[in-house]
């Protein structure tokens, strides 16, 4: 009895120090004072001023741009990555994939140093540059997510649908893709949640005047953060949440829909 | 996390100047400003696009020290830059900074002259360097909480009275200005006994005190968490605003007066854009709404003179002449004190 309620406490412990912060943040966004520990009573004040607020909006903008734009490019590059490496002989391959390893595991602000040196060479820096810094440092975790199904499919039902007349590129949408597409999927959103964080290598790759969310809010320090800043981490926050249920009831649907069979 | 950033960046600075730029094209219609972090009405950069045609590319900087680094590493163009007194002389020192041709700014002369004499300080002659606003360090107090005729003196800081209800800068310049005014030396001494005497009092206050903050103080002071703070002039009047049992002075023993500025730094491509930008700055309407936006003490006589009477009494945005001319402005200072400061920090905070 004893040893279960320490077990709740600490499973309680643990989602107050995860989720705790968030709530705060949320709860300041509905402060009417600009102040963080002063409460001056309900408003919804900040949300109408963030979408009226033409810096944040921006930033938000270039954001999702760099995201998306970034996630989708290194999904299509990594997935193609993945398809090679799996096809590789035990040594090229594991050459291979040390090489795209390092960037994972090299540190953000060498990487951003590195790519800024590079970049300045040859060009003026800009949202471009940004752009190819995000795809650079996401495509290792979509081959990271992709090889795994890859390998977990036999080569079989694909050479069986090339000796059936099936052109490649028709084989691999018709049979290989239903395989990996999971495996696909999941490295885009992790593709997704790394551009999103990013702050140093966006740091140094960025052009002036060019700004994401992260970067905003960095020089925005000295003067104090703005509440409109809050609404916008909640709306984000939330939004994440929902996907992520929505994901979660699909799967578990389907896990079901399988066990049936 | 900053001090990384900085470091990183002079790691960039170096490298980039073994290897070379590559060719760029110029484009006339461009100009690239390096500012603080919401420092400028973003309406002031559009207006200025639509008058003049030339595209603005903003960026913004947290720390004078980050601003260096930043310019120093070197892989952006920067026409026009702001910052802080001591970093605009450092930088003229070293030659890094383009005279300004007076004859394309003529809307100077909307500049209170005064202050154009107190930026001669970190710039002789104003060749160089164009005032944005300035204002003072001082003491924000809770009026219902402290007695208030004693605030006009450093020495309530180190009375035991408020012990744990006093919260000083985290930043090291800043802090020393109390103990060293006390004393009744310069802010800008280079004399290593006068800065040892000024720790000794320092570690002897720090049981009292609550916490070294920075852009915390003015929420933490009207939240009533301490009652004495050692404060900028412009966290003061946002604390004010928040509160209104919160009243700011400078002591009588001086303390120190800081002058933000724009300058054109070695890497200006655009300069008749950038002094065009500067002139801008300088026109009554564009210095109005930066003044309400940023809300610290406009050196522009012509704004000053068209606010009510309330806020131009209002002493904490505005110091009068008198409490101005017995401050100091901060002047750079070489390696050699940079790192004797940052060991005098060292051993304060591990006391």
């Amino acid at each position: 009895m004893v040893k279960r309620s320490a077990e709740r406490l600490y499973l309680i412990l643990i989602f107050l120090f995860l989720y705790f912060p968030i709530f705060v943040l949320m709860g300041l966004s509905f402060n009417n004072s600009k102040s963080r520990v002063i409460w001056n009573g309900f408003t919804l004040n900040w949300y109408k001023k963030l979408f009226q607020n033409e810096t944040i909006m921006s930033a938000f903008s270039t954001t999702m741009t760099i995201t998306f734009l970034s996630a989708t490019i290194a999904t299509i590059l990594g997935t193609a990555a993945a398809i090679g490496i799996s096809a590789m002989k035990k040594r090229n391959r594991t050459i291979m994939l040390g090489a795209t390893n390092i960037p994972l595991l090299n540190a953000d602000i060498v990487t951003g140093i590195s790519l800024m040196l590079l970049f300045v060479r040859f060009t003026k820096l800009g949202l471009s540059t940004v752009l190819i810094a995000h795809i650079t440092f996401n495509i290792p975790y979509v081959i990271l997510n992709v090889l795994p199904k890859l390998n977990s499919v036999s080569n079989i039902t694909y050479e069986a649908a090339l000796d059936l007349g099936a052109n490649p590129v028709h084989a691999f949408f018709k049979v290989v893709w239903p395989d990996i597409k999971s495996g696909i999927f999941s490295g885009f959103l992790m593709a997704v949640t790394m551009s999103l964080d990013d702050f140093s290598i966006t740091y140094f790759t960025k052009g002036a005047g060019v700004n994401t969310l992260s970067t905003m809010i960095y020089t925005e320090m000295r003067k104090g953060i703005k509440p409109e800043m809050y609404s916008l981490s909640s709306l984000l926050f939330i939004i994440a949440l929902i996907l992520l249920l929505m994901i979660n009831f699909r799967s578990d649907k389907k896990s079901k829909s399988l066990s049936r069979q | 996390m900053k001090k990384k950033i900085i470091y990183a960046l002079i790691v960039a600075a170096l490298s980039i100047s073994l290897f070379g730029c590559g060719n760029q094209k110029i484009d006339p219609n461009k100009l690239t400003v390096l500012n603080y972090g919401k420092y400028i009405d973003p309406k002031v950069i559009k207006m200025f696009e639509k008058e003049t045609g030339i595209t603005v590319e903003y960026e913004e900087y947290e720390s004078p020290e980050e601003m260096y680094a930043k310019y120093k590493a070197g892989s952006i163009d920067y026409d026009l830059a702001c910052t802080s007194d001591y970093m605009v002389q450092k930088l003229i020192n070293e030659k890094e900074v383009l005279p300004i041709d007076y004859s394309n700014v003529p809307l100077v002369s909307n500049l209170n002259t005064d202050i154009l004499k107190y930026a001669q300080s970190y710039d002789k002659g104003n060749k160089y360097s164009i005032p944005y606003f300035y204002g003072t360090v001082g003491i924000l107090y809770n009026k219902t909480k402290v007695n208030t005729a004693d605030v006009n003196s450093w020495n309530i800081l180190f009375d035991k009275k408020y012990s744990g209800k006093i919260i000083m800068e985290n930043s090291v310049r800043d802090t020393f200005v109390v103990p060293l005014k006390k004393l009744g030396f310069s802010i800008n001494t280079t004399s290593k006994k006068q800065l040892n005497q000024a720790l000794d009092i320092l570690v002897k206050q720090k049981p009292l005190v609550y916490a070294y903050l920075v852009d915390e103080t003015g929420d933490e002071m009207a939240a009533g968490n301490a009652s004495l703070a050692l404060c900028y002039s412009g966290e003061a009047g946002y604390a004010e605003s928040l509160s209104k049992d919160l009243a700011f002075s400078v002591p009588k023993e001086g303390s120190d007066m800081w002058i933000d500025a724009w300058f054109m730094p070695k890497t200006c491509i655009h300069k008749a854009n950038a002094e065009k930008f500067m002139n801008f700055l300088c026109r009554e309407d564009i210095a109005a709404l930066n003044f309400d936006y940023v809300y610290y003490a406009t050196p522009n006589t012509a704004v000053y003179n068209s606010l009510d009477e309330k806020t131009r009494n209002n002493t904490t945005i505005f110091p009068s002449k008198e409490v101005l001319d017995n401050c100091e402005i901060f002047h750079s200072i070489n390696e050699d004190m940079t790192n004797y400061y940052t060991e005098l920090w060292e051993s304060l905070k591990s006391y």
